[in-house]
C-alpha cells in the first residue's frame, strides 16, 4: 500500500463536490452570503460616526452663544436639535439614548465672558459607548480657542489669547473614565445569548429530522405550539446561566457598575432570550439539515454583531443600515442592558427598546408556527 | 364516537398520492376488519409506506377518501393519531434517552393518566423491565424493535400500523415479535403490518399485495395462492456439481410457457401460469436422466414473484 494514492484522494474529492452540488441551498448560501455581507457591511460600517444627535440647553441667546453653536455645527460631528431644551429634558434624552450629547451654555455666559470670568461651556456626552463619542469629543478640543475668534476683535481682543476666553467642560456621563469594558462586557451578554440561543434551537427540528425521530413525533398527537414551547423553554434556563456568569464576571473581573435593577434586567433578558429562541426555532423549520441550520444562524448572527452597535457605533452607519439594525433584537437589548447597568434606567426609560423586541418575537413565532409542517408532504 | 364492530376499521376508496409527478399510490381501495392481522406486501417502492402514512394522517392524499377507525382521513387526522399506534420503518424514538424515558415521553405526549403504571406495564409486557435504564441507542435491533412496539401500544390504540417492523431483526426476535402481535390481535387490536418476509406473510390472517400503487391480490394465503393459478415443478439434479442446473435454468427461462425459474440451493423451481403450456415447454428436460422432476404446490413467494412480473407487464 502506498501512503498516498492520488486516485483515493480524487475519489473523496469528487464525492464531496457531487454532494456539495446536491445540496443547492447550502451551495447557494456559500456563494451568495459572503457577497451580500460584503456589500452590506462594506457600506454600513463606519467607525468614525458623524452627525451624532445632540441638544442645546441655552441659558442665553447671544452673539457669542450663536457663534459657539455654529462652530459646533461646523465640526460635522453633531446634529443639533432645532429647538433648545431644558436641563431636565436633556437629562431624560441622554438617559433614553435619544441624544448622545447635551451642550449647555449657561446663563450670563456673555456677561461672564466679557468680564474675563471664563464661564464654563458644559458638554455632557453619553459615554456608555466611548468609541462613538471619542472623535466628536476631540473635535471640540479647540473649540474654546477658535469659536469666538471672529467675535473677539477690537476692544475685546485682549480676551482672545491665553488663557482661553471660556472653559470647555466635557463630562463623560455614565462612564467617566471612558472605560471600554463598561460598554463591551454588558454588550457581550447580548452577543453570547444571540449566538448560543439561536444555534441551539436552530438544531431543534433539524435534529429530529436527521435522526429520523420526526416522523414518529408527527404521528403523535402533539401540537406545534407545544413542540415549540417545549423546545424553547429549557434554553431560557441555559440563557439565564449565561447571563448570571457574565454579570458576575462583569462585576468582579471588570468592575462594571450596576446602577439599575436586577429584576428589570432579568425580565428584559427573558424577552430577549425568547426572541432569539424563536428565531432559532424558525430557522430549524426552514432548514432541511443541520448544516443549513448552522448557516442560517451565522447569517443572522453576523449582522447582529456588526449592525447592532456592538462592534461599531450604531450612529456611524448610514440611515438604511440603521433601519436594518433597528430590526435586530440585539440592537435594542444592547441599549437596554447598557442603560440598566450604566445609567440605572427603569421601565419607563427602557420601554421604547422593549416593545420592538416583543413585536419581533411575536412575528417570528407566528412565522415559525406557520412554517411548522404537521405532515410529511 | 364509537365504531361498531361490523364497521370496517379502515375503509378507503380511490386513494391516490403522487410525488414529483410520479404516482406512488393510485386509486387504491382498502377495507380492513377488526381484530385481524393484515400483511401488507409488495416490492420496494410499491407504495406501502405511503399508504400507511396516509392512513394515519402523516400525508394528505391527492385523491380519494375514506375513514380510519370511523374518522375521516382527510379532516380528522388528530383524532386518528390518538387511536392509532404507528411504528415507523426507521427507529423513531430517541437514542439518547433510556427505554423508560422514551416510554414516559410518549405516554405524556398522548396525555395518558397513571404514566408510571402504564410504562411499568408496557416494560413488563415486552420484557424490557431489566433494561429500562439502558439508552435506546445502545440497544440491538431486536430490542429497539420491542421498545418501538411498546411505545406504539402504550396508549392502547385500536389499530396498529407497522411499517416493516422486523427488517434487520434476527429470527428469534422476529418470532417473539409475531407472538406479541398475535396476542394483541387476540385482544381485539387490528394490525396492518408491511413486510418482505414470506414466513411473516403466512402468519397473517389476510394478505394485501400491492405493486405500483395498486392492490393486486388479497385474501388468506391459500386463497391468494389458489387465485394465482400457478403450476410448479421442482427440479433436483441426480448427479453433477450444479453447473448443469444453472445452465438448465438459463435454458428454461427462454421458453414460452415458463414464467418463472428460481433456484433454491441445488433445487430449481419452475413455474408457469398455464399448466399445459408449462408441461409442453419442459417435456424434453423432464425425461433427461440427469434430473428428477416432481410436481409441487407453488409457494407464496412463487406467487409474489409472478405477481410482480405480471404487474410490471401491465404497467409498461
Amino acid at each position: 500500500m502506498n501512503l498516498f494514492s492520488f486516485s483515493r484522494f480524487a475519489a473523496v474529492f469528487m464525492k464531496e463536490f457531487v454532494q456539495m452540488r446536491r445540496d443547492r441551498i447550502t451551495f447557494g448560501m456559500m456563494i451568495g452570503v459572503p457577497l451580500m455581507q460584503l456589500v452590506l457591511f462594506g457600506y454600513a460600517i463606519n467607525s468614525d460616526p458623524k452627525h451624532l444627535p445632540a441638544a442645546l440647553v441655552m441659558g442665553e441667546n447671544s452673539v457669542f452663544a450663536r457663534s459657539i453653536v455654529s462652530a459646533i455645527e461646523q465640526t460635522d460631528y453633531f446634529r443639533l436639535r432645532p429647538a433648545p431644551i431644558t436641563e431636565r429634558e436633556a437629562d431624560w434624552l441622554l438617559k433614553t439614548g435619544e441624544i448622545q450629547f447635551a451642550i449647555t451654555i449657561p446663563p450670563h455666559f456673555s456677561d461672564d465672558l466679557v468680564r474675563g470670568r471664563r464661564p464654563a461651556l458644559a458638554v455632557e456626552a453619553d459615554a456608555t459607548d466611548p468609541v462613538a463619542t471619542v472623535n466628536a469629543v476631540s473635535a471640540l478640543i479647540n473649540l474654546d480657542r477658535t469659536a469666538l475668534q471672529h467675535d473677539l476683535k477690537g476692544p475685546l481682543a485682549h480676551l482672545a489669547p491665553n488663557p482661553t476666553p471660556f472653559e470647555l467642560r466635557i463630562q463623560r456621563r455614565y462612564n467617566e473614565e471612558g472605560i471600554s469594558q463598561y460598554n463591551v462586557v454588558p454588550g457581550l451578554i447580548g452577543v453570547v445569548l444571540t449566538m448560543t440561543m439561536i444555534m441551539m434551537t436552530g438544531l431543534a427540528m433539524t435534529r429530529e429530522r436527521e435522526r429520523g425521530t420526526m416522523e414518529n413525533l408527527l404521528a403523535m398527537p402533539v401540537r406545534p405550539l407545544e413542540v415549540m414551547l417545549g423546545k424553547i423553554v429549557p434554553f431560557i434556563f441555559v440563557g439565564y446561566v449565561q447571563v448570571a456568569i457574565i454579570l458576575l464576571a462583569a462585576k468582579f473581573l471588570f468592575q462594571v457598575p450596576f446602577e439599575g435593577s436586577l429584576t428589570i434586567l432579568s425580565l428584559a433578558a427573558i424577552l430577549f432570550i425568547a426572541a432569539n429562541l424563536a428565531v432559532g426555532f424558525t430557522f430549524s423549520t426552514l432548514a432541511t439539515n443541520q448544516l443549513q441550520a448552522m448557516q442560517l444562524s451565522v447569517f443572522f448572527f453576523l449582522p447582529s454583531l456588526l449592525l447592532s452597535g456592538f462592534m461599531f457605533p450604531f450612529r456611524g452607519m448610514p440611515q438604511w443600515a440603521q433601519w436594518v439594525g433597528e430590526t435586530l433584537p440585539l440592537s435594542h437589548f444592547l441599549r437596554i442592558i447598557r442603560g440598566v447597568l450604566l445609567k440605572g434606567n427603569g421601565w419607563v426609560e427602557i420601554w421604547p427598546e422593549l416593545w420592538p423586541i416583543l413585536l419581533f418575537m411575536l412575528l417570528v413565532s407566528a412565522l415559525a408556527l406557520l412554517r411548522y409542517r404537521r405532515t410529511l408532504d | 364516537m364509537s365504531a361498531a364492530t361490523d364497521i370496517p376499521v379502515i375503509a378507503v376508496r380511490g386513494l391516490t398520492k403522487s410525488f414529483e409527478g410520479r404516482k406512488v399510490v393510485s386509486d387504491l381501495d382498502l377495507t380492513v376488519n377488526r381484530g385481524q392481522i393484515y400483511g401488507f406486501l409488495g416490492p420496494n417502492g410499491s407504495g406501502k409506506t405511503t399508504t400507511i402514512r396516509m392512513l394515519c394522517g402523516l400525508l394528505t392524499p391527492d385523491g380519494g377518501s375514506g375513514t380510519c377507525l370511523g374518522y375521516d382521513i382527510r379532516k380528522q387526522a388528530e383524532a386518528i393519531k390518538r387511536q392509532v399506534g404507528y411504528m415507523t420503518q426507521k427507529f423513531g424514538l430517541y437514542e439518547d434517552l433510556t427505554i423508560r424515558e422514551n416510554l414516559t415521553f410518549v405516554a405524556r405526549v398522548y396525555g395518558l393518566d397513571r404514566v408510571k403504571a402504564r410504562v411499568d406495564q408496557a416494560l413488563e409486557r415486552l420484557g424490557l423491565d431489566e433494561r429500562a435504564c439502558q439508552l435506546a441507542g445502545k440497544l440491538s435491533g431486536g430490542w429497539k424493535q420491542r421498545l418501538a412496539l411498546a411505545a406504539c401500544i402504550l396508549h392502547e390504540p385500536k389499530l396498529l400500523l407497522l411499517d416493516e417492523p422486523t427488517a434487520g431483526v434476527d429470527p428469534k426476535a422476529r418470532r417473539d415479535f409475531w407472538d406479541q402481535i398475535h396476542t394483541l390481535a387476540h385482544e381485539g387490536l387490528t394490525v396492518l403490518v408491511s413486510t418482505h418476509y414470506m414466513d411473516e406473510a403466512e402468519r397473517c390472517h389476510e394478505i394485501l399485495y400491492i405493486a405500483y400503487g395498486k392492490l393486486l391480490a388479497r385474501g388468506t394465503v391459500p386463497a391468494v395462492i389458489a387465485a394465482a393459478h400457478l403450476s410448479a415443478w421442482s427440479v433436483e439434479p441426480i448427479r453433477g456439481d450444479g453447473t448443469e442446473i444453472a445452465a438448465l435454468s438459463r435454458q428454461l427461462q427462454q421458453r414460452d410457457g415458463v414464467d418463472m425459474v428460481a433456484p433454491f440451493g441445488a433445487v430449481l423451481h419452475v413455474c408457469g401460469r398455464d399448466e399445459a403450456a408449462l408441461d409442453a415447454a419442459t417435456r424434453d428436460e423432464r425425461i433427461d436422466p440427469r434430473y428428477r422432476w416432481s410436481r409441487v404446490a407453488p409457494s407464496l413467494e412463487d406467487v409474489f414473484i409472478d405477481l410482480m412480473g405480471r404487474s410490471q407487464d401491465n404497467f409498461q
